[in-house]
């Protein structure tokens, strides 16, 4: 009796979820939709280069080593130049049009030669102005800068040829030779996640929906075990979470050119674990809520920062040491190191083991305490 | 609920009446497995009835109050998932679907989705879905709530069959000249206890007056559950 009535419950689901419009959209397009855009504004397909810092200079000394200085940085690999005047570069730094501006002032040529050969005298100042919300591109240029003005005072000094005492190469590494970095790839794992999250936390807040509509009590009615009715649930929420992520992916592999570079059966691992993971937190939420108004809001709250501690939106590497280590505890961390590694990185199986295994802890965890917490019983 | 205990026999209809919050719909619950009685149990031809897998709670079909079905599905898909809940599958489960959407009469709207249909023929198809099965007994939790006379009428028509049919049915109900027309037996409990459980002329005898005045049920309902509002 078990089995009919299980696969009874997860063809219905799978049913009733193509049926709804708003809910294949959500599962479907808008992944797609948002994946799309966040890949594009993130490098895009293929690109081997890094991308330029954009820097407006001014050089009010106008001298001979001011002059080498800001045609040193326009011929730079890292930047790209803008040459304006000090005002200019002030107000496009303001205004946030531009990250970084320098300013090369008055008899900062002259200045600079006299305190090499004079230590102890008064340097001249240098100014960098930064927009305070990209730091991170503000070291990059005083870096490029330093070593374009110790090139021009050198050169200015009689040091022959001059140039830097070493040469220094970057390459971009992957597990594998001349796999270009596709952002589309942690674009579409981000998105796909968090709207299998979603459709996986929807179908949980549906089963309010129908124990506020007395099917529950058809359900619980009827001589079948509490087992089949959570395994049934489990077991058609893991297939639409599945197949959130896996058109997603598939749509990327076709539009974006994404590969899974690494492990298929790592990739598909991950997936599965990741959809067994939001099966059984959908569930939870079914367990917890008290009404489909009141669960729909908490549970939205809920995945969004799963989703942002997770990695979906921006890699864990930019965060900050201590949160790296506590999102650990974030199952979409999980998930997305795993679908990570298995795409663009292209690591082999290994490196989905241990995220699928946390996942499926996750899912094991989440399923329990739900089971454990359901309300049974009608009033 | 407190010591409630009344019997539901074969082809008869017993009305459960009761005023809001009496416990109507508690006990029903019980029966149906729903709920889990501090004391007490529910027996079926002699057997307790234990556990979510019982195979006894097959011979019950439930009828909630609300309209327990999915808008989204066809009618036919509906029954399919309710009956395959019962183990049915196959001949036998599109045999009992013809049969159940026959009897409510909504044969020729099989197909369609529920969302078209409406309130009358949800209801309808509510009490099909609780029969699907072929079910001893058949527990209808106010199942005429909002239809309209005709509808309403055609639910009497299918309940009058099943009782024909041999089916025990327990019929809870505000409405009152429902169970006058319909109940073999009454059962009227209030604050979770039972106050009378009789016949319909048991019960106008049992009243001061009752048997020589022609009262109404509604106005024996009112002496034996008093006359304070209850919600």
């Amino acid at each position: 009796m078990g089995l009919t009535a299980f696969l009874a419950m997860v063809r219905k689901d799978l049913v009733l979820f193509i049926s709804d419009r708003r809910s294949v959209i959500v599962a479907f397009a808008v992944p797609i939709f948002i994946g799309s855009f966040i890949g594009s504004i993130t490098g895009g397909v293929g690109r081997n280069g890094r991308p330029r810092v954009n820097v407006a200079i001014a050089d009010d000394d106008g001298g001979a080593i001011s002059t080498a200085v800001v045609a040193g940085v326009q011929a730079d690999e890292n930047l790209n130049v803008t040459v304006t005047t000090s005002d200019d570069v002030k107000d496009r730094v303001k205004k946030g049009t531009i990250g970084v501006g320098a300013v090369i002032p008055r008899g900062f040529g002259e200045g600079s030669t006299r305190s090499l050969v004079r230590p102890g005298g008064t340097r001249p100042q240098l100014f960098v102005f930064y927009d305070p919300s990209r730091t991170i591109e503000v070291g990059l240029v005083q870096g490029v800068l330093t070593q374009h003005v110790m090139l021009a005072i050198s050169r200015a000094m009689g040091v022959p040829r001059p140039s830097l005492p070493f040469t220094m190469s970057a390459e971009a590494l992957t597990s594998r030779e001349n796999v270009p970095y596709n952002s589309y790839a942690h674009a579409f794992a981000g998105m796909g996640i968090q709207f299998l999250l979603f459709s996986a936390l929807n179908l949980g807040i549906e089963m309010l929906v129908e124990r506020d509509r007395g099917l529950w009590a058809r359900l619980r009615s009827a001589p079948i075990s509490r087992f089949v009715i959570v395994g049934g649930k489990i077991a058609s929420i893991t297939i639409i979470s599945l197949m959130t992520l896996l058109v997603s992916f598939g749509f990327a592999m076709i539009v974006f050119k994404v590969r899974i570079e690494g492990s298929l059966i790592g990739f598909l691992a991950v997936s599965i674990a990741c959809s067994m993971m939001a099966a059984g937190f959908g569930l939870l939420i079914a367990a917890v809520g008290n009404s489909p108004k009141t669960a729909r809001g908490v549970s939205t709250l809920a995945s969004l920062v799963m989703v942002m501690l997770g990695g979906a939106w921006v890699p864990t590497f930019v965060f900050p040491k201590w949160l790296q280590q506590v999102t650990v505890i974030v199952p979409v961390r999980w998930a997305v190191d795993g679908l990570d590694a298995t795409t663009w990185r292209g690591l082999g199986l290994s490196s989905a083991v241990v995220p699928t295994l946390a996942l499926l802890g996750f899912a094991a965890v989440f399923t329990a305490i739900a089971f454990a917490r359901f309300r049974w019983e009608e009033a | 609920m407190d010591d409630v205990s009344f019997t539901v026999e074969p082809g008869r209809l017993t009305g459960l009446l009761g005023p809001n919050g009496a416990g109507k719909t508690t006990t029903v619950s019980m029966i149906a497995g729903l709920t889990r009685p501090e004391r007490g149990s529910v027996l079926v031809n002699g057997h307790a009835l234990s556990g979510d897998t019982d195979p006894m709670k097959r011979t019950i079909g439930l009828v909630p109050q609300d309209l327990a079905l999915y808008d989204e599905l066809s009618a036919r898909d509906n029954l399919r998932f309710f009956g395959a809940l019962y183990d049915l599958s196959g001949a036998a489960l599109e045999k009992a679907m013809t049969s159940a959407l026959t009897l409510v009469g909504l044969a020729d709207r099989a197909r369609d989705r529920v969302k078209t249909f409406s309130g009358g023929m949800k209801r309808r198809l509510n009490l099909a879905a609780g029969l699907l099965h072929d079910p001893d007994i058949l527990l209808l939790d106010e199942p005429t709530v909002g239809v309209d006379p005709q509808s309403r009428n055609a639910i009497f028509d299918n309940l009058e069959e099943l009782k024909r049919r041999g089916k025990a049915l327990l019929y809870t109900t505000h409405y009152m000249e429902e169970a006058e027309r319909l109940a073999d037996r009454i059962v009227v409990i209030d604050a979770g206890k039972v106050v009378a459980d009789d016949t319909l002329a048991g019960l106008y005898a049992g009243v001061k007056g009752g048997a020589q005045s022609h009262l109404s049920l509604e106005a024996v309902f009112l002496m034996l559950t008093g006359r304070s509002l209850r919600d």
